[in-house]
Protein backbone atom coordinates (compact mmCIF):
# COMPACT_ATOMS: atom_id res chain seq x y z
CA UNK A 1 0.00 0.00 0.00
CA UNK A 2 1.34 3.44 -0.94
CA UNK A 3 1.38 6.27 1.57
CA UNK A 4 -1.47 7.91 -0.35
CA UNK A 5 -3.58 4.76 -0.21
CA UNK A 6 -2.94 4.44 3.48
CA UNK A 7 -3.92 8.06 3.98
CA UNK A 8 -7.18 7.61 2.07
CA UNK A 9 -7.89 4.32 3.82
CA UNK A 10 -7.44 6.02 7.19
CA UNK A 11 -9.20 9.34 6.69
CA UNK A 12 -11.68 8.57 3.92
CA UNK A 13 -12.46 4.92 4.51
CA UNK A 14 -15.46 4.10 2.30
CA UNK A 15 -16.73 1.23 4.42
CA UNK A 16 -16.57 3.19 7.66
CA UNK A 17 -18.13 6.22 6.04
CA UNK A 18 -21.02 4.25 4.59
CA UNK A 19 -21.64 2.62 7.94
CA UNK A 20 -21.73 5.84 9.92
CA UNK A 21 -23.33 8.13 7.35
CA UNK A 22 -26.81 7.76 8.93
CA UNK A 23 -25.37 8.76 12.32
CA UNK A 24 -23.72 11.84 10.88
CA UNK A 25 -26.94 12.78 9.08
CA UNK A 26 -28.96 12.47 12.28
CA UNK A 27 -26.27 14.58 13.96
CA UNK A 28 -26.80 17.19 11.28
CA UNK A 29 -30.50 17.28 12.03
CA UNK A 30 -29.77 17.85 15.73
CA UNK A 31 -27.26 20.59 14.87
CA UNK A 32 -29.77 22.30 12.60
CA UNK A 33 -32.49 22.13 15.25
CA UNK A 34 -30.14 23.56 17.85
CA UNK A 35 -28.86 26.28 15.54
CA UNK A 36 -32.32 27.42 14.49
CA UNK A 37 -33.53 27.52 18.08
CA UNK A 38 -30.45 29.42 19.23
CA UNK A 39 -30.65 31.99 16.45
CA UNK A 40 -34.37 32.66 16.89
CA UNK A 41 -34.42 32.85 20.67
CA UNK A 42 -30.99 34.44 21.06
CA UNK A 43 -31.55 37.24 18.56
CA UNK A 44 -35.15 37.68 19.71
CA UNK A 45 -34.11 38.06 23.33
CA UNK A 46 -31.19 40.32 22.39
CA UNK A 47 -33.48 42.62 20.42
CA UNK A 48 -36.05 42.62 23.21
CA UNK A 49 -33.39 43.60 25.77
CA UNK A 50 -32.11 46.40 23.52
CA UNK A 51 -35.65 47.74 23.11
CA UNK A 52 -36.25 47.60 26.85
CA UNK A 53 -32.92 49.33 27.39
CA UNK A 54 -34.04 52.19 25.15
CA UNK A 55 -36.82 52.97 27.62
CA UNK A 56 -34.01 54.23 29.89
CA UNK A 57 -35.36 52.85 33.15
CA UNK A 58 -32.27 53.02 35.35
CA UNK A 59 -32.47 49.90 37.55
CA UNK A 60 -33.64 47.82 34.61
CA UNK A 61 -30.74 49.03 32.50
CA UNK A 62 -28.23 48.17 35.20
CA UNK A 63 -29.66 44.68 35.26
CA UNK A 64 -29.48 44.38 31.49
CA UNK A 65 -25.91 45.64 31.32
CA UNK A 66 -24.87 43.29 34.11
CA UNK A 67 -26.51 40.28 32.45
CA UNK A 68 -25.05 41.12 29.09
CA UNK A 69 -21.55 41.61 30.46
CA UNK A 70 -21.80 38.35 32.39
CA UNK A 71 -22.73 36.24 29.40
CA UNK A 72 -20.19 37.93 27.19
CA UNK A 73 -17.43 37.28 29.69
CA UNK A 74 -18.13 33.62 30.52
CA UNK A 75 -16.88 30.96 28.10
CA UNK A 76 -19.91 29.20 26.56
CA UNK A 77 -18.62 25.81 27.70
CA UNK A 78 -18.68 26.96 31.31
CA UNK A 79 -22.29 28.09 30.94
CA UNK A 80 -23.30 24.76 29.42
CA UNK A 81 -21.63 22.82 32.21
CA UNK A 82 -23.14 25.06 34.88
CA UNK A 83 -26.65 24.65 33.50
CA UNK A 84 -26.35 20.92 32.88
CA UNK A 85 -24.50 19.85 36.02
CA UNK A 86 -25.22 22.78 38.32
CA UNK A 87 -28.90 23.54 38.01
CA UNK A 88 -30.04 20.04 39.11
CA UNK A 89 -28.84 21.06 42.58
CA UNK A 90 -31.50 23.79 42.41
CA UNK A 91 -34.03 21.11 41.41
CA UNK A 92 -33.91 22.21 37.78
CA UNK A 93 -32.79 19.58 35.34
CA UNK A 94 -32.37 20.18 31.66
CA UNK A 95 -31.37 17.70 29.01
CA UNK A 96 -28.05 18.19 27.28
CA UNK A 97 -29.90 19.51 24.25
CA UNK A 98 -31.81 22.11 26.25
CA UNK A 99 -28.71 23.06 28.25
CA UNK A 100 -26.75 23.69 25.07
CA UNK A 101 -29.62 25.62 23.51
CA UNK A 102 -30.14 27.81 26.59
CA UNK A 103 -26.44 28.50 27.04
CA UNK A 104 -25.72 29.53 23.49
CA UNK A 105 -28.98 31.46 23.23
CA UNK A 106 -27.95 33.43 26.33
CA UNK A 107 -24.55 34.15 24.83
CA UNK A 108 -26.07 35.22 21.51
CA UNK A 109 -28.62 37.31 23.41
CA UNK A 110 -25.82 39.11 25.23
CA UNK A 111 -23.71 39.84 22.16
CA UNK A 112 -26.66 40.75 19.96
CA UNK A 113 -28.11 43.07 22.60
CA UNK A 114 -24.88 45.04 22.51
CA UNK A 115 -24.96 45.15 18.72
CA UNK A 116 -28.64 46.14 18.53
CA UNK A 117 -28.08 48.76 21.20
CA UNK A 118 -25.10 50.22 19.37
CA UNK A 119 -27.27 50.39 16.25
CA UNK A 120 -30.11 52.13 18.06
CA UNK A 121 -27.85 54.72 19.67
CA UNK A 122 -26.05 55.42 16.41
CA UNK A 123 -29.25 56.75 14.82
CA UNK A 124 -29.06 60.53 14.83
CA UNK A 125 -31.00 62.36 17.53
CA UNK A 126 -32.65 64.48 14.84
CA UNK A 127 -34.52 61.40 13.61
CA UNK A 128 -36.19 61.05 16.99
CA UNK A 129 -37.00 64.75 17.10
CA UNK A 130 -38.48 64.89 13.61
CA UNK A 131 -40.67 61.89 14.29
CA UNK A 132 -41.78 62.99 17.76
CA UNK A 133 -42.51 66.50 16.47
CA UNK A 134 -45.06 65.06 14.03
CA UNK A 135 -46.82 63.31 16.89
CA UNK A 136 -45.44 59.79 16.73
CA UNK A 137 -45.09 58.21 20.16
CA UNK A 138 -41.82 56.90 21.57
CA UNK A 139 -42.72 53.34 20.57
CA UNK A 140 -43.90 54.30 17.09
CA UNK A 141 -40.70 56.27 16.53
CA UNK A 142 -38.57 53.38 17.72
CA UNK A 143 -40.34 50.86 15.50
CA UNK A 144 -40.91 52.92 12.34
CA UNK A 145 -37.99 55.32 12.26
CA UNK A 146 -35.12 54.24 14.47
CA UNK A 147 -35.11 50.45 14.33
CA UNK A 148 -35.17 50.13 10.53
CA UNK A 149 -32.09 52.36 10.36
CA UNK A 150 -30.41 50.63 13.30
CA UNK A 151 -30.91 47.14 11.86
CA UNK A 152 -29.22 48.13 8.65
CA UNK A 153 -26.05 48.98 10.56
CA UNK A 154 -26.16 45.86 12.68
CA UNK A 155 -26.32 43.28 9.91
CA UNK A 156 -22.57 42.74 9.36
CA UNK A 157 -21.54 42.41 13.04
CA UNK A 158 -24.68 40.46 13.80
CA UNK A 159 -24.14 37.81 11.15
CA UNK A 160 -20.52 37.33 12.21
CA UNK A 161 -21.50 36.82 15.83
CA UNK A 162 -24.42 34.60 14.99
CA UNK A 163 -22.28 32.28 12.90
CA UNK A 164 -19.52 32.14 15.50
CA UNK A 165 -21.90 31.35 18.34
CA UNK A 166 -23.97 28.86 16.36
CA UNK A 167 -20.82 26.87 15.61
CA UNK A 168 -20.58 26.48 19.38
CA UNK A 169 -23.27 23.78 19.11
CA UNK A 170 -20.28 21.43 18.90
CA UNK A 171 -19.79 22.07 22.62
CA UNK A 172 -22.96 20.04 23.13
CA UNK A 173 -20.85 16.86 22.91
CA UNK A 174 -19.70 17.56 26.44
CA UNK A 175 -23.22 17.06 27.74
CA UNK A 176 -24.00 14.10 25.49
CA UNK A 177 -25.87 15.94 22.74
CA UNK A 178 -25.77 13.81 19.62
CA UNK A 179 -25.04 16.69 17.24
CA UNK A 180 -22.55 16.40 14.38
CA UNK A 181 -19.35 16.41 16.40
CA UNK A 182 -20.82 14.07 19.04
CA UNK A 183 -21.87 11.54 16.43
CA UNK A 184 -18.57 11.85 14.62
CA UNK A 185 -16.41 11.30 17.68
CA UNK A 186 -18.40 8.33 18.98
CA UNK A 187 -18.28 6.82 15.50
CA UNK A 188 -14.56 7.46 15.49
CA UNK A 189 -13.98 5.61 18.74
CA UNK A 190 -16.23 2.73 17.71
CA UNK A 191 -14.53 2.26 14.37
CA UNK A 192 -10.98 3.13 15.46
CA UNK A 193 -10.89 5.28 12.34
CA UNK A 194 -10.95 9.09 11.87
CA UNK A 195 -13.09 9.00 8.71
CA UNK A 196 -16.27 9.95 10.58
CA UNK A 197 -14.54 13.12 11.73
CA UNK A 198 -13.92 14.03 8.09
CA UNK A 199 -17.61 13.48 7.43
CA UNK A 200 -18.38 15.70 10.39
CA UNK A 201 -16.17 18.43 8.96
CA UNK A 202 -17.94 18.07 5.61
CA UNK A 203 -21.29 18.31 7.37
CA UNK A 204 -20.27 21.62 9.02
CA UNK A 205 -19.18 22.96 5.66
CA UNK A 206 -22.47 21.95 4.06
CA UNK A 207 -24.38 23.66 6.84
CA UNK A 208 -22.40 26.83 7.39
CA UNK A 209 -20.90 27.70 4.03
CA UNK A 210 -24.28 28.69 2.55
CA UNK A 211 -24.98 30.77 5.65
CA UNK A 212 -21.67 32.58 5.32
CA UNK A 213 -22.30 33.26 1.64
CA UNK A 214 -25.84 34.42 2.32
CA UNK A 215 -24.62 36.73 5.08
CA UNK A 216 -22.11 38.29 2.73
CA UNK A 217 -24.84 38.89 0.15
CA UNK A 218 -27.07 40.47 2.76
CA UNK A 219 -24.28 42.75 3.92
CA UNK A 220 -23.56 43.91 0.43
CA UNK A 221 -27.21 44.53 -0.31
CA UNK A 222 -27.75 46.67 2.75
CA UNK A 223 -24.40 48.44 2.52
CA UNK A 224 -25.38 49.70 -0.90
CA UNK A 225 -28.70 51.13 0.02
CA UNK A 226 -27.42 53.77 2.40
CA UNK B 1 -53.15 92.73 19.77
CA UNK B 2 -56.85 92.21 19.33
CA UNK B 3 -56.62 89.01 17.32
CA UNK B 4 -56.55 85.64 19.02
CA UNK B 5 -53.14 84.42 20.15
CA UNK B 6 -52.44 81.03 18.73
CA UNK B 7 -49.22 80.69 20.68
CA UNK B 8 -49.12 82.08 24.18
CA UNK B 9 -45.93 81.32 26.09
CA UNK B 10 -45.36 83.00 29.43
CA UNK B 11 -42.40 83.27 31.74
CA UNK B 12 -40.56 80.35 30.16
CA UNK B 13 -37.48 79.31 32.06
CA UNK B 14 -35.20 76.52 31.00
CA UNK B 15 -32.19 75.16 32.86
CA UNK B 16 -29.75 72.59 31.55
CA UNK B 17 -28.19 71.56 34.82
CA UNK B 18 -26.51 74.69 36.13
CA UNK B 19 -26.93 76.48 32.81
CA UNK B 20 -29.83 78.94 32.78
CA UNK B 21 -30.73 79.10 29.10
CA UNK B 22 -34.16 80.76 29.04
CA UNK B 23 -34.68 83.40 31.70
CA UNK B 24 -38.37 84.19 31.57
CA UNK B 25 -39.44 84.49 27.96
CA UNK B 26 -42.92 85.72 27.02
CA UNK B 27 -44.01 85.17 23.47
CA UNK B 28 -47.45 85.68 22.01
CA UNK B 29 -48.11 84.97 18.37
CA UNK B 30 -51.33 85.95 16.64
CA UNK B 31 -53.08 83.84 14.07
CA UNK B 32 -51.54 84.28 10.58
CA UNK B 33 -48.61 86.17 12.04
CA UNK B 34 -45.03 85.53 10.93
CA UNK B 35 -42.64 86.12 13.79
CA UNK B 36 -38.96 86.22 13.01
CA UNK B 37 -36.54 85.38 15.81
CA UNK B 38 -32.95 86.58 15.67
CA UNK B 39 -30.14 86.62 18.18
CA UNK B 40 -26.55 85.55 18.75
CA UNK B 41 -25.51 81.93 18.91
CA UNK B 42 -26.37 80.40 22.26
CA UNK B 43 -29.01 83.00 23.09
CA UNK B 44 -31.68 80.29 23.39
CA UNK B 45 -33.59 80.59 20.11
CA UNK B 46 -33.66 76.87 19.36
CA UNK B 47 -34.42 76.02 22.96
CA UNK B 48 -37.40 78.38 22.90
CA UNK B 49 -38.81 76.79 19.73
CA UNK B 50 -38.24 73.32 21.14
CA UNK B 51 -40.07 74.24 24.32
CA UNK B 52 -43.11 75.31 22.32
CA UNK B 53 -43.76 71.74 21.11
CA UNK B 54 -42.21 70.27 24.23
CA UNK B 55 -39.31 68.57 22.52
CA UNK B 56 -37.61 70.27 25.44
CA UNK B 57 -39.32 70.35 28.82
CA UNK B 58 -39.38 73.92 30.18
CA UNK B 59 -38.30 74.23 33.81
CA UNK B 60 -41.22 76.57 34.48
CA UNK B 61 -43.73 78.78 32.74
CA UNK B 62 -46.87 78.16 30.75
CA UNK B 63 -47.41 77.40 27.09
CA UNK B 64 -50.78 77.38 25.36
CA UNK B 65 -50.90 76.53 21.66
CA UNK B 66 -54.21 76.72 19.84
CA UNK B 67 -56.03 76.51 23.14
CA UNK B 68 -54.12 73.45 24.33
CA UNK B 69 -52.12 73.67 27.54
CA UNK B 70 -48.88 72.09 26.37
CA UNK B 71 -47.43 71.64 29.85
CA UNK B 72 -50.48 70.03 31.42
CA UNK B 73 -49.55 66.40 32.13
CA UNK B 74 -53.06 65.37 31.07
CA UNK B 75 -52.56 66.81 27.57
CA UNK B 76 -52.11 64.17 24.89
CA UNK B 77 -48.80 65.56 23.70
CA UNK B 78 -48.64 63.40 20.58
CA UNK B 79 -52.03 64.65 19.51
CA UNK B 80 -51.08 68.25 20.28
CA UNK B 81 -47.85 68.02 18.31
CA UNK B 82 -49.72 67.32 15.09
CA UNK B 83 -50.88 70.93 15.22
CA UNK B 84 -47.34 72.27 15.50
CA UNK B 85 -45.14 71.65 12.50
CA UNK B 86 -41.38 71.81 12.96
CA UNK B 87 -38.66 72.21 10.37
CA UNK B 88 -35.04 71.59 11.36
CA UNK B 89 -31.76 72.96 10.14
CA UNK B 90 -30.56 69.47 9.24
CA UNK B 91 -33.87 68.40 7.55
CA UNK B 92 -33.98 65.14 9.51
CA UNK B 93 -35.72 63.22 6.77
CA UNK B 94 -36.01 59.48 7.30
CA UNK B 95 -33.30 58.11 5.00
CA UNK B 96 -34.88 54.67 4.66
CA UNK B 97 -38.13 55.99 3.23
CA UNK B 98 -39.13 57.73 0.01
CA UNK B 99 -40.23 61.37 0.03
CA UNK B 100 -43.83 60.18 0.04
CA UNK B 101 -43.08 57.73 2.85
CA UNK B 102 -41.62 60.58 4.90
CA UNK B 103 -44.70 62.69 4.36
CA UNK B 104 -47.27 59.97 5.00
CA UNK B 105 -45.80 58.28 8.10
CA UNK B 106 -47.49 60.53 10.66
CA UNK B 107 -50.64 60.75 8.55
CA UNK B 108 -51.01 57.00 8.88
CA UNK B 109 -49.65 56.44 12.37
CA UNK B 110 -50.93 59.52 14.18
CA UNK B 111 -53.78 60.97 12.13
CA UNK B 112 -55.09 57.46 11.48
CA UNK B 113 -55.54 57.83 7.72
CA UNK B 114 -55.74 54.80 5.47
CA UNK B 115 -52.77 54.24 3.20
CA UNK B 116 -54.72 55.43 0.16
CA UNK B 117 -55.92 58.57 1.89
CA UNK B 118 -52.47 59.26 3.32
CA UNK B 119 -50.91 58.85 -0.12
CA UNK B 120 -53.43 61.27 -1.60
CA UNK B 121 -52.71 63.87 1.10
CA UNK B 122 -48.98 63.18 0.84
CA UNK B 123 -48.96 63.81 -2.91
CA UNK B 124 -50.91 67.01 -2.37
CA UNK B 125 -48.38 68.21 0.22
CA UNK B 126 -45.46 67.40 -2.07
CA UNK B 127 -47.23 69.28 -4.84
CA UNK B 128 -47.46 72.35 -2.62
CA UNK B 129 -43.69 72.40 -2.17
CA UNK B 130 -43.12 71.83 -5.88
CA UNK B 131 -41.92 68.24 -5.60
CA UNK B 132 -44.83 66.27 -7.03
CA UNK B 133 -42.42 64.45 -9.33
CA UNK B 134 -40.05 63.40 -6.54
CA UNK B 135 -42.48 61.34 -4.46
CA UNK B 136 -40.61 58.07 -5.00
CA UNK B 137 -37.11 59.49 -4.47
CA UNK B 138 -35.26 58.75 -1.26
CA UNK B 139 -33.61 61.64 0.62
CA UNK B 140 -30.21 60.52 -0.63
CA UNK B 141 -31.38 61.19 -4.18
CA UNK B 142 -32.52 64.74 -3.45
CA UNK B 143 -30.63 68.02 -3.16
CA UNK B 144 -30.51 69.80 0.19
CA UNK B 145 -33.13 72.29 -0.91
CA UNK B 146 -35.42 69.51 -2.09
CA UNK B 147 -34.91 67.62 1.16
CA UNK B 148 -35.88 70.66 3.18
CA UNK B 149 -39.00 71.11 1.06
CA UNK B 150 -39.94 67.48 1.67
CA UNK B 151 -39.46 68.17 5.39
CA UNK B 152 -41.84 71.12 5.08
CA UNK B 153 -44.32 68.91 3.22
CA UNK B 154 -44.04 66.35 6.04
CA UNK B 155 -45.22 69.03 8.44
CA UNK B 156 -47.91 70.74 6.38
CA UNK B 157 -49.49 67.42 5.40
CA UNK B 158 -50.76 67.26 8.98
CA UNK B 159 -52.42 70.68 8.54
CA UNK B 160 -50.73 72.29 11.53
CA UNK B 161 -52.03 75.50 13.08
CA UNK B 162 -48.53 76.87 13.50
CA UNK B 163 -45.13 76.07 12.01
CA UNK B 164 -41.77 76.40 13.72
CA UNK B 165 -38.66 76.83 11.58
CA UNK B 166 -35.23 76.47 13.18
CA UNK B 167 -32.68 77.89 10.74
CA UNK B 168 -34.29 76.12 7.79
CA UNK B 169 -31.78 77.41 5.23
CA UNK B 170 -28.55 77.48 7.24
CA UNK B 171 -27.37 74.08 6.02
CA UNK B 172 -28.06 74.85 2.36
CA UNK B 173 -25.76 75.94 -0.41
CA UNK B 174 -26.57 79.59 -1.25
CA UNK B 175 -28.12 78.74 -4.62
CA UNK B 176 -30.63 76.38 -2.95
CA UNK B 177 -31.82 78.82 -0.29
CA UNK B 178 -34.21 80.61 -2.63
CA UNK B 179 -36.40 77.60 -3.37
CA UNK B 180 -36.98 76.97 0.35
CA UNK B 181 -37.72 80.62 1.09
CA UNK B 182 -40.16 80.64 -1.79
CA UNK B 183 -42.06 77.72 -0.27
CA UNK B 184 -42.09 79.51 3.08
CA UNK B 185 -43.41 82.65 1.43
CA UNK B 186 -46.24 80.77 -0.25
CA UNK B 187 -47.06 79.13 3.09
CA UNK B 188 -47.26 82.54 4.61
CA UNK B 189 -49.54 83.76 1.84
CA UNK B 190 -51.85 80.83 2.52
CA UNK B 191 -52.24 82.21 6.06
CA UNK B 192 -50.00 79.90 8.04
CA UNK B 193 -48.85 81.14 11.42
CA UNK B 194 -45.06 80.86 11.52
CA UNK B 195 -42.23 81.33 13.97
CA UNK B 196 -38.94 81.45 12.11
CA UNK B 197 -35.44 81.43 13.55
CA UNK B 198 -33.14 82.46 10.72
CA UNK B 199 -30.40 84.79 9.53
CA UNK B 200 -32.16 85.52 6.22
CA UNK B 201 -32.64 89.25 6.83
CA UNK B 202 -33.97 89.88 3.35
CA UNK B 203 -36.75 87.41 3.97
CA UNK B 204 -37.44 88.97 7.36
CA UNK B 205 -37.73 92.43 5.86
CA UNK B 206 -40.35 91.57 3.29
CA UNK B 207 -42.21 88.67 4.89
CA UNK B 208 -42.10 89.09 8.68
CA UNK B 209 -44.78 90.88 10.67
CA UNK B 210 -42.57 91.13 13.70
CA UNK B 211 -38.92 90.61 14.52
CA UNK B 212 -37.93 89.38 17.96
CA UNK B 213 -34.38 89.86 19.14
CA UNK B 214 -33.15 87.46 21.81
CA UNK B 215 -29.97 87.65 23.80
CA UNK B 216 -28.76 85.64 26.74
CA UNK B 217 -32.06 83.84 27.32
CA UNK B 218 -34.28 86.91 27.13
CA UNK B 219 -36.26 88.80 24.53
CA UNK B 220 -34.43 92.11 24.45
CA UNK B 221 -36.73 93.88 22.04
CA UNK B 222 -39.27 93.29 19.32
CA UNK B 223 -41.14 95.21 16.68
CA UNK B 224 -41.81 95.63 13.00
CA UNK B 225 -38.85 94.60 10.81
CA UNK B 226 -38.12 98.13 9.63
CA UNK B 227 -38.16 99.41 13.17
CA UNK B 228 -35.81 96.73 14.53
CA UNK B 229 -33.44 96.82 11.58
CA UNK B 230 -33.27 100.60 11.09
CA UNK B 231 -33.84 101.92 14.61
CA UNK B 232 -32.96 99.33 17.20
CA UNK B 233 -33.49 100.68 20.71
CA UNK B 234 -30.84 98.59 22.42
CA UNK B 235 -27.11 98.55 21.91
CA UNK B 236 -27.03 94.77 21.89
CA UNK B 237 -29.58 94.68 19.05
CA UNK B 238 -27.66 97.30 17.11
CA UNK B 239 -24.40 95.43 17.56
CA UNK B 240 -25.95 92.14 16.46
CA UNK B 241 -27.65 93.61 13.39
CA UNK B 242 -24.50 95.44 12.40
CA UNK B 243 -22.59 92.20 12.64
CA UNK B 244 -25.09 90.28 10.52
CA UNK B 245 -25.30 92.93 7.84
CA UNK B 246 -21.55 93.03 7.44
CA UNK B 247 -21.72 89.40 6.26
N1 LIG C 1 -29.55 69.52 25.53
C1 LIG C 1 -28.75 70.49 26.04
N2 LIG C 1 -27.98 70.24 27.13
C2 LIG C 1 -27.20 71.20 27.65
N3 LIG C 1 -27.09 72.44 27.16
C3 LIG C 1 -27.82 72.76 26.08
C4 LIG C 1 -28.69 71.80 25.46
N4 LIG C 1 -29.29 72.38 24.41
C5 LIG C 1 -28.82 73.65 24.36
N5 LIG C 1 -27.95 73.89 25.37
C6 LIG C 1 -27.27 75.16 25.64
O1 LIG C 1 -28.24 76.15 25.75
C7 LIG C 1 -27.76 77.37 25.19
C8 LIG C 1 -28.77 77.86 24.18
O2 LIG C 1 -28.78 76.98 23.09
P1 LIG C 1 -29.69 77.17 21.83
O3 LIG C 1 -29.42 76.04 20.92
O4 LIG C 1 -31.10 77.39 22.22
O5 LIG C 1 -29.12 78.52 21.21
P2 LIG C 1 -29.42 79.18 19.82
O6 LIG C 1 -29.81 80.59 20.10
O7 LIG C 1 -30.36 78.35 19.04
O8 LIG C 1 -27.99 79.21 19.17
P3 LIG C 1 -27.54 78.95 17.62
O9 LIG C 1 -27.74 80.25 16.90
O10 LIG C 1 -26.11 78.59 17.75
O11 LIG C 1 -28.38 77.83 17.10
C9 LIG C 1 -26.41 77.08 24.64
O12 LIG C 1 -25.45 77.52 25.58
C10 LIG C 1 -26.36 75.59 24.51
O13 LIG C 1 -25.06 75.12 24.69
MG1 LIG D 1 -30.19 77.16 17.31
Amino acid sequence: MSTWDRFVDTFFNGKVMAKYLPDILSGMVVTIELAVLIVITGLGAGLALALIRSLAIRPLNWLIVFTVDLFRALPPLVIIVLIYFGLPYADLSFSGFVSTWLSLALVLMAFSEEIFWAGITSVHKGQWEASRSTGLSFGQTLMNVVLPQALRLTIPPLTNRTIAITKGTALGTVVAVTEILGEASSAMSNSYNPSPLMMGAAAYLVLFLPVVVLARRLERKFAWKR
Amino acid sequence: MATLSIVDARAIHKHFGALHVLKGVDLKVAERELVFVIGPSGSGKSTLLRCLNRLEEPSSGSIVVDGIDMLDPRTDINHARQRIGMVFQSFNLYPHMTALGNVTLALRKVAGKSRAEADRLGHAALERVGLADRAEHTPGQLSGGQQQRVAIARSIALEPRVMLFDEPTSALDPELVGSVLEVMRSLRESGMTMIVVSHEMGFARNAADRVVFMDDGLIVEQGAPAEIFEHPAHDRTRAFIGQIQRH
